[in-house]
Order: structure tokens, then sequence, then C-alpha cells
């Protein structure tokens, strides 16, 4: 008889082989899940586009108003050069002041140039008058450089009017009294900015995450089986499973606004009443999704990784991270599908501009298109019996 | 006689894969009806078409007179269904779970019933325990505590006495009895012979087919085997043959 040969190596010793076994079992599973393994790739390629190429924190071509009240030469020369700047995109012509006030209040221009009676005139006589600038400086890194090109802008411009008989006036001081009003935000403080927006990222993620975390949970653990034998309807188990989450949110949400208000002293200019209906529109807007999102995913780590895949877009192409009008077009156009874009310039609208419905609707109606569409896809993909 | 489930050509598919083929079933009223065959032969899907958790592709048939094809919202009120693995919620307390259960399907005296059920089990002491901390056996008791609470006409229990200890399961099959005594039919999935053997009837299915069905006695002479488990080796290695 010969000894017994023993078939498994000493336990004690590091074992190539073994490390081996668990290196490629790993690499088995991590092949498997086909969505996690789109992760590791979509991620980092997402992240490279938005950083890459959305984002650009010296936004050009800012939508801007003019209200003048004279058409002379030098009115011109500086449409011209603000034009020119590369800062400006002249798009329209208020008709008055009420008008010039509501483009700014809806957001639909970031600038009115106000140019007033008797401007050419009054620079020829060397009066120096006032050339008023508006900007709606609710996201002050949105204006503040156009803002600081404005006034080497006006100068430049006219000194090559100014020229030859007029040379005389050119020298000594400006010959325009440049006169900028930050709305909304005059001493430009990024909290005004960053507070309200952060209502719409901690929604957007806690909504989502929770709401897809619950639903994959009961298929996950086997109770969901359970929960499909008894009589309950797609709607009720939906519907129910929400309503918690729900209150979360505006739990949520009265946090930060107590927050913005005791430690930030950002301003409430609009109705509480009409804020928390547009909080609980977007709630409603982010439970939708995250119902979808948990029909598709198996587990729960899928449906944190979808939540992930859809938060990142959100925080880089709203506007809560780099201004809005900074983004290339196909950016902004992805953007505006977002909710999150819609509900930064809701909450923003009514802190700091005290904007009403009307305003506001402009905005509203996507967040309630795109709910629509998520609700008809998580009912097309809720699976009300097993198959 | 009074039939509980009365299905015939009930096929169900998944992608490519036919999971149910042409099942046909009879299970008179207050009958234990046994449901044997190999692992993935069939036995849960198959349990599911007839609990309305599932829809079949084609067949026809009824319930406790519902259209199994159409009706399965009032089949599911009226069938209790305790799936294979334990399926209620482990972060709830037994009563938590009783008492949701209950609300599902909407009984009125909600409290009497889960405070009866919970007396029943003998389980009034740790009612505010997680479901959770239970043991395989207690657990088993609870779920089927849980889906006898609607009072349902009839059961379906799929493998419920798996991974669960000699004296459990004695004690599981005396209440099945007791259950089956007072008009409640049962259809229930198992692996073991002497479970088998306490079936008033029973039915051996493979793929997706249907290959035997009778008592055991006649199951035991038709197939001129010694016992039981001779006829369900002999039944297994027949449909190796024809099927791969």
């Amino acid at each position: 008889m010969s000894a017994r040969i023993p078939r498994a190596r000493s336990p004690a010793r590091l074992s190539f082989s073994r490390w081996v076994g668990i290196m490629l079992k790993e690499f088995i599973q991590l092949k498997r899940d086909r969505l996690t393994f789109g992760m590791i790739i979509g991620i980092p390629v997402m992240q490279l586009i938005l950083f890459g190429f959305a984002i650009n924190s010296d936004p050009k071509h800012l939508p801007t108003a003019v209200l003048a009240a004279d058409h002379g030469v030098h009115e011109r020369t500086i449409l011209w050069a603000l034009r020119n700047s590369g800062y400006f995109r002249i798009e329209r012509e208020a008709r008055n002041e009420a008008e010039a006030a509501d483009l700014l209040a809806r957001g639909v221009v970031q600038f009115v140039v106000t140019i007033p009676e008797n401007f050419s005139r009054k620079i020829a006589r060397g009066e120096r008058p006032q050339l008023l600038v508006e900007a709606d400086a609710t996201d002050p890194s949105a204006t503040g450089n156009a803002i600081a090109a404005l006034n080497g802008i006006a100068r430049n411009a006219l000194a090559r009017d100014l020229q030859g008989t007029l040379g005389r006036l050119n020298p000594a001081a400006d010959p325009v009294e440049l006169r900028v009003h930050r709305r909304y935000n005059p001493e430009g403080v990024t909290q005004y900015n960053i507070v309200p927006g952060l209502l719409g990222v901690i929604l957007t993620m806690t909504m989502i995450l929770m709401t897809g975390l619950a639903m994959t949970r009961e298929r996950e653990r086997g109770t969901f089986e359970n929960l499909l034998s008894t009589p309950a309807l797609p709607i009720e188990v939906m519907t129910g499973k929400i309503v918690p989450y729900i209150m979360i949110g505006l739990v949520q949400v009265s946090i930060v606004l107590g927050a913005a208000q005791l430690l930030f002293g950002v301003p409430m200019l609009g109705s509480a009443l009409l804020l928390y209906l547009c909080v609980l529109l977007f709630i409603a807007a982010n439970l939708t999704l995250g119902i979808t999102f948990s029909s598709i995913a198996r587990n729960q780590l899928q449906a944190m990784q979808m939540t992930f895949f859809f938060f990142l877009p959100s925080m880089l192409l709203s506007g809560f991270m780099f201004p809005f009008r900074g983004m290339p077009e196909w950016a902004q156009w992805i953007g505006s599908v977002l909710p999150l874009t819609h509900f930064l310039h809701l909450v923003r609208g009514i802190m700091l501009k005290g904007n009403s419905f009307t305003e506001l609707w402009p905005n509203i109606w996507p967040i309630m298109a795109f709910m629509a569409v998520m609700i008809g896809l998580g009912l097309l993909v809720y699976r009300r019996t097993l198959d | 006689m009074e039939f509980s489930i009365d299905v015939k050509g009930l096929n169900k598919s998944f992608g490519d894969k036919h999971v149910v083929r042409d099942l046909a079933l009879k299970v008179p009223r207050g009958q234990i009806f046994g449901f044997l065959g190999p692992n993935g032969s069939g036995k849960t899907t198959s349990i599911r078409l007839i609990c309305g958790l599932l829809t079949a592709d084609s067949g026809s048939g009824t319930v406790l007179g519902y259209n199994v094809m159409k009706q399965s919202a009032e089949i599911k009120r009226e069938v209790g269904y305790m799936t294979q693995r334990f399926s209620l919620w482990e972060d709830l307390t037994i009563r938590e779970n009783l008492d949701f259960v209950a609300r599902m399907y909407g009984m009125d005296d909600r409290r009497a019933a889960v405070s009866q059920a919970i007396e029943k089990l003998g389980l009034a002491a740790r009612q505010d325990q997680l479901a959770g901390a239970l043991s395989g056996g207690w657990k088993q008791r609870l779920a089927l505590a849980s889906c006898l609470l609607h009072e349902p006409r009839l059961l379906l229990l799929d493998e419920p006495t798996a991974g669960v200890d000699p004296k459990a399961r004695r004690d599981f099959w005396d209440e099945l009895r007791a259950l089956a005594a007072n008009g409640i039919t049962v259809l229930v999935s198992t692996h073991y012979m002497d479970e088998a053997s306490r079936c008033d009837q029973l039915a051996y299915i493979a793929y997706g087919k249907l290959l035997a069905v009778g008592t055991a006695q006649q199951l035991i002479e038709a197939n001129h085997a010694a016992d039981l488990e001779d006829v369900f080796v002999g039944l297994m290695k027949g449909t190796e043959d024809n099927f791969q």
C-alpha cells in the first residue's frame, strides 16, 4: 500500500492557481452582468463627452434684448460691438420697459440693454448719456464674464466713432456712463443660485434611487411573487409604494428651504404654495422614472447604476453646476428634456424673481410631458405577472 | 363530482422554451393532489398558471369555477399560494406580515382573523419578532398561515416542506389533512415519497408533460413496480430516453 497523496494542496500556503481561480470567477460574473458591464464603458464615455464638449464655464452668445429709444449712429456702434464681443446675441427689440422686464423675468433673455433718448446727440455734446445693462444674475457665473467685458466694449467701440472732429470728446472721460444692474441677485451671491438648485439635485437623487430600490428589493427577495399572487392591482402597488417617498421628498424640501432662509439668507420672493406645487410635480416626475428603472433593473445594484446614469447628465446639463447657456446646442437640447433643468428655472424663478404661474408655465409643461412619457413606459414594462 | 381544478390543453413558453405542454388536470374538491416530477419539469410554472400568476399561451378550463384564461383576479381572491422560497417580508414582524396580507385581500375582520391565526400558530408570544428571525420550520408554518388567512377554497403549495425537519413535516401534513377534511382542495408539489403516499391522487410531470395520473395504488400496479419510488424512477428513465 502506498501512502495517500493529498488531492488538495496545503491550505496554508499561498496558491497562485487558487488566486487565478478567484480572479477568473470575478471576470465571468462581470461579463454576465450586461448592465454593469455597459456602465463600466458607458459612464466614462458619457463623462468624457459631457465634460469635454458640453461644459463651458465661459458662456457666450447670451440672448439679449434691446430697448432703444434712439436709433442714432452710436447706438448701432454699441450694439455692433456687443455682438462682436461674442458674449451678447441680440435677439429682439423690446417695445417698452414692461416687455423688457417680462423677458427678463421669464428668463427668455439674459440681458436687456437700454439705450436712452437722444443717445447719439448726447454723446456728440459730451453729456455722457447712461447706457443701462440689466442682467438676469440669478446664476452669477452665467453672466459674470459678459458683465466684466462690458466696460471695455463700450469704450473701445465709441473710441473709433469719436475720432476726427469728435476726437476732442474722447480721451478725458468715458463718452457714456455705463450702468449695470444685476437683477434678482444684486450682490452676485453664489448661494442664491446653488441652494435653490440643491433642492432639485437632492430630490432627483433620492426620489429615483429610493423608488428604484424599493421595487427591485421586492423582486430580489422573492416577495414580489407573493404580492403578485394577491389580488393587489399594479396601480395600487405602484402608487401605494411611492407615497412614503413623496413625504420624504417634502421633508427634504422643507429642510433645504429652512436652511436657505436661516443659514444662507436666500430671498423668497414668490409664493411658497406655488413652490410646493412645483416640488410635488417634480417629485412625481422623478418617482415615475424610478419605477420605470426598477421595472427594467433585475436587482438593486442595477437600479442604482441606472440612477447614476441618469443623475450624471442631470447634474451637468441642467444648469446646476455649469451655465446652461454656455453649452452647445445639442447639449442644451438634451438638457431641456431633463426635468431638473426646468425645475431649476421654477425654483429660482419663484424664490429669486417672484415669478407667477403664467411666467412659470413654459417650464412646467415639459416636466409634465416627461412624466407622461415615463408613466407610459413604466406601465409598458411593469410585469403584472411574472412572464 | 365537483372539480376545483378542471383545465386542459394549457401551454406556456418562455422564449423558445416550452415549459408546460398540453397540461390537463382534474382535481376534485377536498382532495390532496400530489404533483411530482424532476426539478425543472414545469411544476412551478403549472402551479403559477393555475393560481393566476401567469397566463397560459393557450388552453381552457376552470379553477374554482372561474375561467383560467380570463378571470385571474377572481381566482387570486379565492386561492392560497405558497411559494417555493419563503416570500414573506423578513423585515416585518409576524403580526405585520399577516396584517399586510389580510389587507391585500381586503378582509373586513382583519384584526380578529390575524389574532386568531397567530393564536393557532402558537406564536402569540413571538408575534412582534421579525419574520426573518424565524427558523425554517416556523417560516413554513407562518407562510401556510398567511395563505390560509383569507380562507381560500384551493391551496397551491410549491414544495412546501423543502428543508424542513421530519417532525415538522409530519405536523404540516396532518394539518393539510384536516384542511382537506373541511373541503379545501390542496395541490402540493413534492420530492418526498412518504408525502406522495399521503396524497389522494398523484400526477407525474416531466419536461412539461403530464405522464401519469392516479392514486398511489393505481400507479404502482400499472407500472408493475414495488413501490412509488420505483414508479417514478422508471418514469424518469422512460422520459430521458424520449426527450434526450
